[in-house]
């Protein structure tokens, strides 16, 4: 460990915070109609946006309405992506967009992919520069960047809506908090962060692969590709889909140190807005504070957890004869599937950013993680993505968290439970619990059928396996298949990359095919449980809008204070814990606790 | 209308809007402005010698020759050249890509887990390879304090990306013995140029320091053609 290290992440928790008060404030004007300092340019084509799209964007929605809109919306963004990955090859597509001239995914693949960008999942069993042309990555993969990062924005301000609701039934309308998170936040920040990028080396060209001839008489063949303007609303999205195979670990993602810090800001900024929007549209900023606490406080715990586990050094490096301390010269540690500019801390960082948020980009290979650097992230995913969380995601699945740990602090107390004036109801709670258990459900489940079933096994990578005795059995394949199912059903998009559902002989899929059990089981998992909860999240809203508020009295329960910060600490991680600490034994505690090698 | 009709008419004309929006303008936009602004950057940083094309700057390159068969053709292994790292070059971080070392076309990790016998394997062979390639023909290191203990991780541990263009100071410091040497060139003078192509931590903390391998070796060929 190093001093860099330490205020890599000290230096990081307080630039996010200084640069997401600011970014809470306008976002909060933003959903509430109010002018902004960018209304004057916008107004203008917001309109022009709703004329061409056929919206009334005045038209209140109860919640069934609004879900309604968002499940068609989605269902017609799911077949356009579907249409544009499977006719890749088909004669309309230019060749400049297609150079390399790469056929369409098979057709199970695709549905993997396909339901992993709606979702805003982004798990990628293919390799972005093997398998995707240029207009696939454009717009087929950029606009769900996009747009699945808007569906996660818009949930979370219903919620709040319904959370703060005085009268009626409204939530707002569907179209017109999704054309202003476009316009309004996701735009701008893009746009930006897509030019920082550029210029500091993250490459924007259409051109075909280059041929290098090297000075050692050898060829490298290097790809190349529209990066930038996918990179920035990767990260700002809490998507994580990268346009390379390695992701953020590619040079041409994340070229510098510089970039990588940047990046993970980018991961984090908007997530921690939201929660900062929330005490604002509540009329008591404190509400947000507390939450904030929560939050960063479990990810710097994460984060400081991962960075002295990675600094440490793994078992096998041990066994070889390295030495992984810090020497003159050299950071040490497992870099194992880490790059040097990177180095330990902010490999650490990143990974625990993009897990925590359910961003999943990486730049670095969580599968070569030591035992325990490795079950932070699976630690994160655990706590269902509510540790900052996916943008909007987080934060309704936090609230939801919120409303359960109200109610079991009323029960005790003694007092019927209330929730900023409203009272929490039996109808409530159980929308609440089902929202929330949906999750770890589906992870669980199809875990245990993907370890259980021949057709599951199929997909653990070989390296995770032993040539001993153990064979398949091994505390790592175990790992890889958990991660895969528990990483898609929070639709995070990570992964121990060994864990594969694709097949490809050659770059551009020819003769490449699918694991259908993989493909398939994935793709259910994630759209299930990003639309059930959504669709719990929407009903907590209706059914929380319409509720009379009380004033606070003596005996209420605050919940913008330390008190309930902790007890909301202890139902994360009690529920959490329940829920996944059985499985979390059998792969990365017991890789973590042991220096044995297998 | 009902309402879902309404929702399917909104929902497919949202998507040509969005899509036309954030899947054309964007990117297009952003690569264009790109181009003009930051050419070199956004083309990737390319490398020219003599007219032509011999690198990206940040890209990492495998600086081996191929080993030759008998027949005088480069030996293959599952389609992938087999080469062996040329001394007189600083060599980059181990790689896992497919298809040969450094593979730029199809980027992949190694996936090798912390507790597998299959990593301490590959850890071990890597060893080997570096100590073999930091010993002199007379059986004597290079640099006289080699040993096990010694070697940078990055030495040995494969990068992320397979791609990696840098390397640590401490592995760059252990090669300097050997590429001056082989070079006859002073050591001060590949010190020098090592310490040029250093990158520092971002904004000043931020990550860790390395030696742009790629740069360096350049620098390397251009003072040797210099002299002679």
């Amino acid at each position: 460990m190093t001093f860099a290290g330490w205020f890599t992440i000290g230096a990081f928790a307080v630039v996010l915070t200084v640069l997401a008060l600011p970014l809470g404030t306008y976002m909060a004007k933003v959903y509430t109609g109010d002018r902004v300092f960018l209304s004057p340019i916008l107004s203008g084509p917001e309109r022009f946006l709703y004329r061409l799209m056929r919206v009334d964007a005045e038209r209140q929605q109860d919640w069934k309405s609004y879900a309604k809109s968002l499940l068609i919306f989605s269902l017609a963004g799911w077949l356009f992506l579907y249409f544009v990955l499977r006719t890749q090859d088909a004669f309309f597509v230019p060749h400049a967009l297609n150079p390399l001239g790469y056929h369409s995914p098979p057709a199970n693949v695709t549905f993997n992919i396909v339901s992993s960008f709606l979702t805003n999942t982004n798990w990628q069993y293919y390799g972005g520069e093997t398998t995707m042309s240029y207009l696939s990555q454009m717009i087929g993969l950029t606009v769900q960047n996009w747009l699945s990062a808007g569906v996660g924005i818009v949930v979370a301000v219903a919620l709040i809506r319904g959370i703060v609701g005085r009268s009626g039934k409204g939530l707002g309308n569907f179209w017109h908090d999704m054309v202003r998170t476009i316009l309004y936040v996701l735009g701008p920040l893009s746009v930006i962060s897509a030019l920082v990028i550029a210029s500091q080396g993250v490459i924007a060209n259409l051109s075909t692969y280059l041929t290098v001839h090297t000075i050692t008489g050898l060829e490298q063949k290097i790809a190349m590709g529209p990066v930038a303007s996918q990179e920035a609303i990767k990260d700002l999205g809490s998507n994580g889909g990268g346009f390379f195979n390695v992701n953020a670990a590619h040079p041409f993602e994340n070229p510098t140190s510089f970039t990588n810090f940047f990046l993970i800001l980018l991961v984090l900024i908007i997530p921690a807005a939201l929660i900062f929007m929330y005490g604002r549209m509540t009329g008591n900023r404190r509400q947000g504070y507390a939450i904030y606490a929560v939050v960063i406080f479990m990810f710097l715990g994460g984060a400081s957890v991962a960075y002295i586990a990675e600094a440490h050094g793994s078992p096998a490096q041990h066994a070889a004869g390295l030495h992984t301390g810090v020497i003159a010269g050299s950071g040490g540690g497992n870099l194992e599937g880490k790059e040097q500019r990177n180095g330990i801390a902010g490999s650490a960082l990143f990974d625990v950013a993009t897990t925590v948020t359910s961003n999943g980009s990486v730049n670095s290979s969580i599968e070569s993680y030591t035992g325990i650097g490795g079950a932070v992230p699976f630690a994160n995913l655990s706590a269902s993505e509510v540790i900052f969380g996916g943008v909007g995601t987080g934060l309704y699945s936090i609230l939801l968290y919120v409303l359960l740990a109200v109610f079991i602090g009323g029960l005790m107390v003694g007092r019927t439970p209330e929730w900023l004036g409203k009272k929490i109801e039996a109808r409530e709670i159980k929308l609440a619990g089902l929202g929330i258990l949906i999750t770890p459900l589906a992870a669980l489940f199809g875990t245990a059928l993907a370890v259980a079933t021949k057709g599951g096994r199929a997909s653990i990578s070989e390296v995770a396996t032993s040539a001993g005795k153990l064979g398949i059995h091994t505390p790592q394949a175990f790992s890889e298949s958990f991660y895969a199912y528990l990483s898609q059903a929070n639709n995070n998009g990570s992964a121990f990359p060994g864990y594969t559902g694709l097949i490809q002989p050659n770059a551009g899929n020819l003769g490449a095919h699918g694991i259908t059990f993989a493909d398939v089981l994935g793709g259910l998992v994630m759209l299930f449980s990003r639309y059930a909860p959504i669709l719990f999240a929407l009903a907590v809203a209706g059914a929380l809008v319409g509720k009379r508020v009380t004033p606070a009295g003596l005996g209420t329960m605050r919940t913008d204070n330390g008190t309930f910060a902790v007890l909301l600490i202890g139902v994360i991680i009690l529920v959490g814990a329940l829920t996944f600490f059985p499985a979390l034994l059998l792969g990365p505690i017991v890789q973590g606790l042991t220096g044995h090698l297998y | 209308m009902k309402t879902w009709q309404r929702d399917t008419i909104t929902s497919i004309l949202a998507i040509i809007v969005f899509a036309i929006l954030t899947g054309l303008i964007y990117p297009l936009a952003i690569t264009g402005i790109s181009q003009v602004a930051f050419p070199g950057d956004a083309n990737g940083q390319q490398i020219h010698l003599d007219g032509k094309l011999i690198g990206s700057k940040i890209i990492g390159q495998n600086f081996g020759t191929p080993v030759l068969e008998k027949n005088g053709k480069p030996r293959e292994v599952k389609g992938a050249v087999v080469t062996e790292p040329d001394p007189r070059y600083f060599q980059t971080r181990p790689s896992a890509t497919e298809g040969g070392a450094d593979n730029a076309a199809a980027s992949t990790f190694s996936n090798h887990g912390p507790n597998s016998v299959k990593t301490k394997e590959a850890d071990e062979e890597n060893i080997k390879a570096y100590l073999e390639l930091n010993t002199a023909p007379n059986k004597q290191e290079y640099d006289p304090g080699l040993t096990v203990g010694r070697i940078p991780v990055d030495a040995v541990n494969s990068s992320a990306s397979g791609l990696d263009p840098e390397i640590s100071k401490a592995n760059a410091w252990i090669q300097a013995y050997r590429v001056a040497a082989v070079r006859g060139l002073p050591r001060s003078t590949v010190d020098g140029l090592l310490a040029k192509y250093t990158a520092g931590r971002g904004l000043g903390f931020s990550g860790e320091e390395g030696v742009n391998v790629l740069e360096l070796n350049l620098a390397l060929d251009r003072m040797t053609k210099g002299k002679g």
